[in-house]
């Protein structure tokens, strides 16, 4: 195949792959409709008065079939059940089709090179990563709940990379060649994706929290909840069937676990030594190193705040949060303001 | 830490304890606090955790201002343009230090402090540690059941035997310390600790940290970088005078030059001359001769082949090849044909295709001081909207267009000034025909007169040059080193769960009643509660014959 033919090829599978997502977060969308109808089970209350410090089982389930179909009938639980392995099976699709599209991309480069050399590149490997990561992970982590979000965000990224980052194939400025680049820029951007979805979790157990502190002063301890008779308040909708506090702040303990080391490894081990190389400084104080800087730092401090009483919980998510700004100002905001490129995104 | 909010759990070694030294809770502190107690509180707060977390934001805040004002160390050029743009704020940001950011005393100040706190944190923790590694696994608490993760159930076995399979399967699990014993009750307890190397990742992590400035701190202070351009054909020895621009630490001295040189003999360009990228450099090389020592007449002659990505190291320093361009040579005759000035003069390239910039100073010889200022184009093209410019980085049709400024050049007064601009105060620029400004347009080989009979310019051919920058960083591999080993520190710290389990059996005559508990002591990660149905499993497996009362862990409502 002709380079022309693989670039033509990569744009048709990224239009391609934002279909599919499209198409699964609809199939999402439609899964938490139908999930409506159904009472939120007595594992995602709120536990309230005494004997409130040991959670029940960390890892509710957003919703089981059988609660479905006793609630709802057999036909929410069809559609309940369907909605979520469809949604689940397109973005399975629609991350095959992303991966082509990657691959296109390089293979369109003469020489054929990794699919990272423009900011556009960045961003389409970047929201691969996240698609991945959350897939590799669904099964472990029992994350069925976050396919609305990653879907939708991985959508919208995708819809402003090719609109306002495109850039046509062209191969790598000299200082990028390098095999450095493809070990240093893979770690950063899986670190990327991880930090991501600790973000989504971060903002969820944020929401979460919220809401179940409203819903505790709504409902004075010791009162019997109006609806159903039971003695704790309940949160609704959405955030009742993600995992409970505890079960968020672990799961985004986990990511960020993950992510701190191979972020490490991406800026503050192959990132000097790449520099090194390529322009006699192992560490030279530009923006973009900066930042990274700046980022592992505050996830640092994110892993201290949560090993800190008084910070952990909510400050700790916070903490998250500023970390993943930083991150994504870095990956964003620097290339945008800082640099010459502003014929990059013609 | 997970151990503090655990009810019958004791302190996990080397934990910052949650009351008193190390706390950051100084518990009761009322009174007058006399000057040791001041101290000692201090020093408590300082290594508080509290206190690092609010430290290491400290240090994420003060890095910020250095991406946003231009650094001195990174482009000075870019400070100087900076300064002139805002005279006014200039002076407040130079007394800040805001265009030297990470060589500020205020930045100096935060980070110092965060080492003090990490070394008054970490020196006690590895004493802990040091006890918590020899000691047996503390006692079994009373109750069991109120470890987050527990089970209970009936077991017709004996205790001792019951006890005994538990001992066998937590060493299988390879629980670090197993403990079989016998308490006043009559019960069987067993006790078992593993992930002891948690800590001492944490531990190796802190301290890498430590590795990681010092060999930082060597690079900055010993080190350092200077450019310098060589033409092609051209050579360079290692010593002061030979710089154009030099970046030292505060500790160097320019007795720790290595006294090696080279000379560049060929330099080549891989060009695409098609597709994607027509007209940009593929490559570039230059090969190189060197000797590591030039004092030494009998010194080796080596070859090496310098590009991008491919430093020359020659001792502890480093060559690098960073940049190429353009030198035409131009000389300056008088009307009496005398040379004037005359060589290679370089010329900086403006963008890829290699349409450069440079001028050419004339202080002697002619009537006036002459300058020359102009652009050249490796291939030259034309357009009637966009003017002159280069299609080609490649010198396939070379043109040089210059104008001229007579008058005061500014090189008199001893202010140094940049070669590579004109100080435009003294001069005025040389009228042509028809009132545009006089230009001189020449290919190579050409020559053209100065106006008023000051003299001739000729173009007499091109040469390359080669940006080179070399530099030295002693501790850079200490550095590299200390990364490495906090990253596996790290890497122990987050992934090694510390466990404790406890096993307790009441033979009650009719059987017995095991109670087994978990406390999982990694910072919240949760897990526990697979370590525990693991454990079950395995007991339950050997010899399956004690049937189905084994319990599944428990779940609220099967607490005894
Ligand atoms: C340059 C400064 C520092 C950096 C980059 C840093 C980074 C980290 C990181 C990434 C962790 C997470 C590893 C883990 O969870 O085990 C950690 C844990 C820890 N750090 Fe630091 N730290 C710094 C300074 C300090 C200081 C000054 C103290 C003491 C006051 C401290 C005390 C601790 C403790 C006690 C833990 C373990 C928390 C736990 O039990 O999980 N650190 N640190």
């Amino acid at each position: 195949m002709s380079n022309e033919a693989w670039e033509t090829l990569s744009n048709q599978a990224v239009g391609f792959c934002g279909i599919l997502y499209f198409l699964a977060l609809v199939a999402h969308l439609w899964q938490w409709a139908s999930l409506r109808k159904v009472p939120v089970a007595t594992a995602s209350r709120v536990a309230v008065g005494a004997g409130a410090g040991r959670s029940p089982r960390r890892t509710a389930d957003a919703w089981t079939e059988a609660e479905v179909a006793d609630a709802a009938g057999e036909d929410t639980r069809r559609r309940v059940a369907m909605g979520e392995r469809l949604g689940i099976m397109l973005t399975v699709l629609a991350a095959g089709a992303h991966f082509v599209a990657l691959l296109g991309r390089g293979l369109a480069a003469e020489p054929a090179r990794v699919p990272w050399g423009n900011m556009y590149e960045f961003t389409l490997s970047g929201s691969f990563f996240v698609t991945l990561t959350y897939l590799v992970l669904l099964k472990k982590f029992r994350l069925g709940w976050l396919g609305p979000i990653v879907t939708g965000f991985v959508v919208t990224v995708l819809m402003v990379d090719v609109i306002w980052l495109y850039q046509p194939v062209a191969p790598l400025t000299e200082a990028l060649n390098s095999y450095w680049l493809v070990i240093h820029v893979v770690s950063a951007v899986i670190a990327t994706a991880a930090f991501t979805l600790g973000g989504f979790t971060s903002i969820l157990f944020l929401l979460k929290e919220r809401a179940e502190r409203k819903a505790k002063a709504a409902v004075p301890a010791g009162d019997v909840d109006p609806v159903d008779g039971a003695e704790a308040p309940v949160v609704r909708g959405y955030l009742a069937r993600v995992p409970d506090l505890v079960g968020l702040d672990r799961l985004t303990y986990r990511l960020h676990a993950f992510a701190f080391p191979v972020w490490t490894f991406a800026v503050l081990i192959t990132g000097p030594i790449w520099a090194h190389e390529a322009w006699s400084r192992y560490w030279n104080w530009d923006p973009k190193e900066v930042w990274a800087f700046i980022t592992w730092v505050v996830y640092a401090a994110y892993l201290h705040a949560r090993a800190t009483a008084g910070f952990k919980g909510r400050n700790a998510a916070i903490l998250a949060l500023i970390g993943l700004a930083t991150l994504w100002f870095n990956f964003i905001g620097i290339n945008f303001f800082s640099t010459s490129s502003m014929h990059s995104y013609a | 830490m997970s151990g503090r909010d655990t009810p019958g759990a004791d302190v996990e070694p080397g934990a910052a304890p949650v009351e008193g030294p190390g706390s950051g809770n100084p518990g009761r502190r009322s009174g007058e606090l006399n000057a040791v107690e001041l101290v000692r509180w201090g020093w408590r707060q300082l290594t508080s955790m509290r206190t690092a977390l609010v430290l290491l934001l400290l240090v994420a805040l003060a890095a910020i201002p250095g991406s946003v004002v231009p650094q001195q160390a990174v482009d000075a050029f870019e400070v100087s343009q900076w300064q002139d743009r805002h005279p006014k704020l200039t002076p407040v940001y130079e007394a800040l230090g805001l265009f030297s950011v990470y060589d500020s005393p205020w930045f100096a100040a935060i980070y110092l402090l965060l080492m003090v706190s990490l070394v008054g944190c970490i020196l006690p923790r590895i004493k802990v540690y040091a006890k918590a590694v020899r000691a047996r696994p503390p006692r079994a608490p009373r109750n069991l059941t109120r470890l987050p993760d527990h089970a209970a159930y009936r077991d017709p076995g004996s205790a001792e035997e019951i006890g005994k399979r538990y001992a066998a399967a937590l060493r299988k699990r390879r629980y670090r310390v197993v403990d079989t014993d016998v308490d006043p009750d009559g019960d069987v307890v067993v006790a078992a600790e593993r992930g002891y190397l948690r800590e001492a990742g944490n531990l190796v992590f802190h301290l890498s940290v430590l590795v990681v400035l010092a060999g930082f701190a060597m690079g900055s202070l010993l080190g350092f970088q200077g450019g310098v351009i060589v033409l092609k054909g051209g050579g360079f020895s290692n010593n002061l005078t030979q710089y154009d621009d030099l970046n030292p630490g505060s500790l160097w001295s320019a007795d720790d030059l290595q006294p090696f040189a080279f000379t560049v003999d060929d330099f080549t360009i891989d060009w695409y001359r098609s597709g994607q990228a027509f007209g940009q450099a593929r490559g570039f090389a230059s090969e190189i001769t060197y000797v590591e020592d030039a004092t030494d007449p009998d010194a080796e002659q080596k070859s090496y082949e310098l590009k991008v990505n491919h430093p020359l190291s020659i001792g502890g320093t480093d060559v690098f090849l960073i940049g190429h361009g353009y030198a035409p040579v131009i000389t300056v005759r008088d009307p009496d044909g005398e040379v004037v000035y005359s060589g290679p003069t370089i010329f900086l390239p403006t963008d890829l295709t290699f349409a450069s910039f440079g001028v050419v100073k004339v202080p002697d010889g002619l009537e006036q001081q002459v300058g020359l200022q102009g652009q050249f184009y490796p291939t030259y093209g034309f357009d009637m909207e966009t003017g002159p410019y280069s299609v080609f980085g490649e010198a396939q049709n070379p043109f040089l267009s210059m104008v001229v400024f007579t008058g005061d050049l500014g090189m008199d007064d001893g202010t140094p000034q940049s070669v590579y601009a004109l100080d435009m105060d003294g001069l005025t620029p040389v009228e042509g025909t028809g009132g545009a400004q006089f230009r001189m347009d020449l290919a190579p080989g050409e020559s053209a007169d100065l106006p008023d009979g000051l003299g001739t310019v000729s173009f007499d051919g091109i040469q390359q040059w080669n940006r080179v920058q070399i530099s030295e960083t002693p501790g850079k591999l200490v550095a590299l080193g200390g990364v490495v080993a906090a990253l596996l520190g790290l890497l122990g710290s987050l992934f090694i769960r510390p466990r404790r389990v406890w096993v307790r059996v009441k033979d009650d005559g009719d059987g017995a009643l095991v109670t087994v508990g978990v406390l999982d002591r990694s910072t919240g990660a949760g897990g526990g509660e697979e370590a525990l149905e693991g454990i079950l499993e395995d007991v339950r497996a050997p010899d399956g014959a004690a049937g189905d009362e084994r319990a599944r862990p428990a779940q609220e409502e099967d607490r005894p």
